[in-house]
């Protein structure tokens, strides 16, 4: 009898708190948001799942449309110098922060001096580099204060920002969270606990009022916001959930109403079995194998090129992964921003079908003296993940044909990326996500490494060790190049010349991987798959 | 009693430096860092972060470093949640951690022994065959397929319970966790009961027992179970302290705010304070339980003495 109405009671409880977790005000959005955030300082995030949360509740100069294109945001607009070089940004009329107090120009400097300041320890404060003084306050050589700085305020709506050298990709850069204003008056209250949600401020459409670390952050629809009136969501949770295979049994049992990934292989289920809430849309990133340059044989083209061009790149979504990631045989992402009048990159080979590719892979490796009875024996170095595990297994049964015995090595992500940039690799996995929309973001990952103090080299990203010249030279002359048109050739340029030398090889094109629920209005896809919840909006 | 429990305290002090020590210094050995993604950081937004994490130091300061602050009680920060200290991360998920390890170890010590002693108690009739098949079932089957069974059961196609999530206060949301966590840990316990219970039933003081005419549920609860109980009672202490320091394939399936993923996640992402914020708080959750089933143990079992 006692154990009954004890059961009876936990049931009521249960119920009740479920009745209570569903009843909330107005229209709540359930997003699938990966990770725990850790962070919601936009100067110290680094990954998507905190872009989600930090650029719903602040915004930047500039904001994203609902395709994520840059239009104004707390400036309503600006004008630029006829070098190129300084940008002035006149702010809003009335915009505030959560607490009533008035966004100025002086809460936008502060933060760009917050960013870059070395006790700051930013990781991505680099994003911001174009503007003046910011690498050398960021390395030590300029005091944080110091009046030199590229950032003024002129007056409480003036905001003048002078840059390094002309950046066409600048007003894009000024999206991203590194470029957001933070609290002035709250930072300079509480320090680094301004996040803690008791304290934490914010201007953009929505206002965080709930973090339960491990389990969700709650974000409820600003009434500061000056565009409130078109803000269709009363709230949002952006939960964590690490694990993909059950966010999308939550995904099916309704507890979410977005889905932000998706495993590869449940791809195409989602396509058959809930038609039009599979989004499956290009996202301005690569997939790519680098091949060590430093090391005989890979030095000679004609061996990177056997190794490229014998890959059926047609078959990685479809038959490998189960996904539709598209074959990519260039190395700037279509769809990205500033490369007008480029005629997109496609290698000579693409013309023969794949078995003559092969025979023609076959005799380059014949002539460097490789053969299937003497194969060429190298290490493909991969990042320990289901898919990447089956792509190496593929492409090395590939390679076997044209007589090269790969070896598969894999090592957790720190591993792995410690190995790539030590040199300790024949062939290895490594993909790129780009920062901004400009072709100077994936072409950066080729240019030579720069000389160290010590007389070591720092090749940076550039894993593969590739070096020319001409396409350094390409490279920087497009960094300082006014004329867009120009630049985008110089660019084009040197995209050709590394590619026809086989600079690296290129896989597939990432695809961002979202799931949306018929009752969610205004998801539209994008390459930078950013959909900030202000467009979004939601039927029962 | 007291003076025991005290020496068993002291004595571990040591152990838990030399774990730290050892765990201090394996992690550093690791190839790899914090700060190693898909993307090189520049030299100078590099070298600021390690300056902010004392990474710069030669490693014995930094081992110095992170011991003087342990002595005043702080764990440091973790190098990936930036808005949380390591006690705060551990503070924030404990509670829910420990209430769900209690109630998985409740559920499955329950379980357990009324299976074991049912099915020892019907040695080789069906109950018992029955209930060795299901243990066995609940053994075998690895926590993530259960896991995502029950959620595709209950959670998706029947609907009677949420498929994951955790909302404070609500039982809906623990059930099927519970039920992952406590089912391999009942099936240890049911054989472990039904195996030494067997045992004890053929024992001669029960066979005397029963020749002086005892009934059969006096014999099990006057002279069987405690006897029975003690290789169990040597589980238990092991299968709490695993039960209370969570699990990582439980919390990720059903996305709940324990601890559990700390130690495997911040090992993976070289976050070095909350690898060793963790694994001082598992040798101090580890320690605290051997010491009860000692005691335990001690009353149990008679040979046993505290010395």
């Amino acid at each position: 009898m006692r154990i009954t109405s004890v059961l009876k009671a936990a049931a009521t409880a249960g119920a009740l708190s479920l009745l209570m977790a569903s009843t909330a005000l107005g229209v709540t959005l359930n997003t699938m948001n990966g990770s725990e955030p850790g962070t919601l300082d936009p100067h110290k995030a680094s990954g998507d799942w905190q872009n989600r949360i930090i650029g719903d509740y602040i915004e930047g100069l500039m904001a994203e449309d609902a395709k994520a294109a840059p239009i104004p945001g707390q400036a309503e607009s600006y004008t630029l110098s006829e070098d190129g070089l300084v940008y002035t940004f006149k702010l809003r009329d009335g915009i505030q922060w959560s607490d009533g107090t008035p966004v100025t120009a002086a809460d936008f400097e502060f933060a760009f001096r917050r960013l870059f300041n070395p006790a700051t320890a930013s990781e991505y404060a680099y994003l911001q580099y174009p503007i003046k003084g910011g690498s050398e306050i960021a390395e030590g050589t300029m005091t944080p204060d110091s009046a030199d700085f590229g950032v003024k305020a002129i007056d409480d709506k003036t905001l003048e920002i002078t840059l390094e050298a002309p950046t066409p990709y600048f007003l894009d850069a000024l999206t991203h969270y590194t470029a957001y204003p933070v609290p002035k008056h709250v930072i300079e209250a509480k320090g680094d606990a301004w996040t803690n949600v008791e304290n934490i401020v914010g201007n953009g459409p929505f206002k965080v009022t709930e973090w339960v670390p491990g389990n969700y952050v709650k974000s409820v629809k600003s009434d500061t916001y000056y565009d409130k009136d078109n803000v269709k969501i009363d709230e949002v949770l952006y939960y964590v959930q690490d694990d993909l295979a059950a966010a999308f049994n939550r995904y099916r049992a309704g507890e979410y109403d977005i889905l932000t990934d998706l495993p590869a292989d449940q791809q195409k289920i989602v396509t058959d079995t809930m038609p039009g809430e599979g989004r499956f849309a290009p996202f301005q990133g690569i997939h790519y194998y680098v091949i060590n340059q430093e090391k005989a044989p890979f030095d000679n083209v004609n061996v990177r090129k056997a190794l490229s061009i014998s890959i059926n790149r047609e078959i990685i979504g479809p038959d490998i992964w189960g996904s539709g990631e598209p074959a990519a045989y260039a190395w700037v992402p279509p769809g990205t921003g500033n490369y007008e009048g480029v005629t997109p990159y496609t290698p000579e080979y693409i013309e023969l079908t794949y078995e003559e590719r092969v025979a023609e892979a076959k005799k380059l490796m014949a002539e460097a003296g490789y053969t299937p009875e003497n194969p060429l024996k190298l290490q493909l170095r991969y990042n320990t993940n289901d898919n990447h595990q089956n792509l190496a297994i593929a492409i090395s049964a590939m390679w076997q044909e044209i007589g090269v015995q790969a070896e598969l090595f894999n090592a957790e992500t720190p591993v792995h990326y410690d190995a790539l940039r030590a040199g300790d690799f024949d062939v290895g996995r490594a993909g790129w996500l780009n920062d901004y929309s400009d072709p100077s973001n994936t072409l950066e990952l080729l240019k030579s490494g720069t000389k160290q103090a010590d007389g070591t080299i720092n090749w940076g990203n550039n894993y593969g060790r590739y070096s020319n010249e001409t396409v350094d030279k390409l490279v920087t002359d497009a960094a300082s190049e006014q004329d867009l048109a120009v630049r985008a050739k110089l660019l084009g340029d040197a995209e050709k010349l590394a590619m026809d030398e086989f600079a690296a090889i290129p896989l597939v094109w990432y695809l961002a991987s979202n799931v949306v629920k018929p009752s969610v209005q205004g998801f539209e896809d994008n390459a930078k798959d950013t959909h900030r919840t202000r467009w979004l909006s939601k039927t029962e | 009693m007291l003076g025991y429990a005290l020496r068993r305290v002291l004595s571990a002090l040591p152990i838990a430096l030399i774990a730290i020590t050892v765990c201090f210094f394996i992690l550093r050995l690791a190839p790899g860092g914090p700060f190693d993604t898909g993307r090189q950081l520049p030299p100078d937004t590099l070298a600021n972060l390690r300056a902010h994490y004392n990474l710069d130091q030669p490693l014995f300061m930094q081992y110095l470093i992170y011991l003087g602050r342990l002595f005043q009680g702080d764990l440091g920060p973790s190098m990936v949640f930036d808005d949380f200290s390591v006690a705060e991360m551990l503070a924030i998920g404990l509670p829910f951690t420990m209430m769900l390890g209690f109630s998985a170890f409740t559920v499955a010590t329950l379980v357990g022994l009324v299976a074991g002693a049912v099915a020892a108690m019907n040695q080789n009739h069906w109950p018992d065959y029955v209930l060795v098949a299901l243990v066995m079932v609940g053994l075998v089957i690895p926590n993530f397929l259960m896991g995502s069974l029950l959620q595709l059961v209950f959670g998706v196609y029947l609907d009677w319970f949420p498929a994951g999530g955790y909302v404070p206060g609500s039982i809906p949301h623990l059930i099927l966790p519970i039920t992952v966590l406590a089912l391999p840990h009942a099936g240890r316990i049911a054989r472990l009961t039904r195996g030494s219970m067997i045992e004890v039933l053929g024992t001669n003081y029960v066979r005397t027992a029963r020749s002086k005419g005892l009934g059969a549920r006096l014999i099990l609860v006057r002279h069987a179970i405690k006897p029975a109980l003690i290789p169990v009672v040597s589980y238990l202490g092991p299968g709490l302290s695993y039960l209370l320091t969570g699990s990582l394939v439980v919390e990720q399936i059903f996305a709940l705010p324990g601890i559990g993923k700390y130690f495997i996640t911040g090992a993976l992402n070289r976050d070095y304070g909350l690898v060793l914020g963790t694994t001082i708080l598992y040798l101090f959750i580890i320690l605290v339980l051997n010491l009860i089933v000692d005691v335990i143990y001690a009353w149990l079992d008679p040979k046993v003495r505290f010395r």
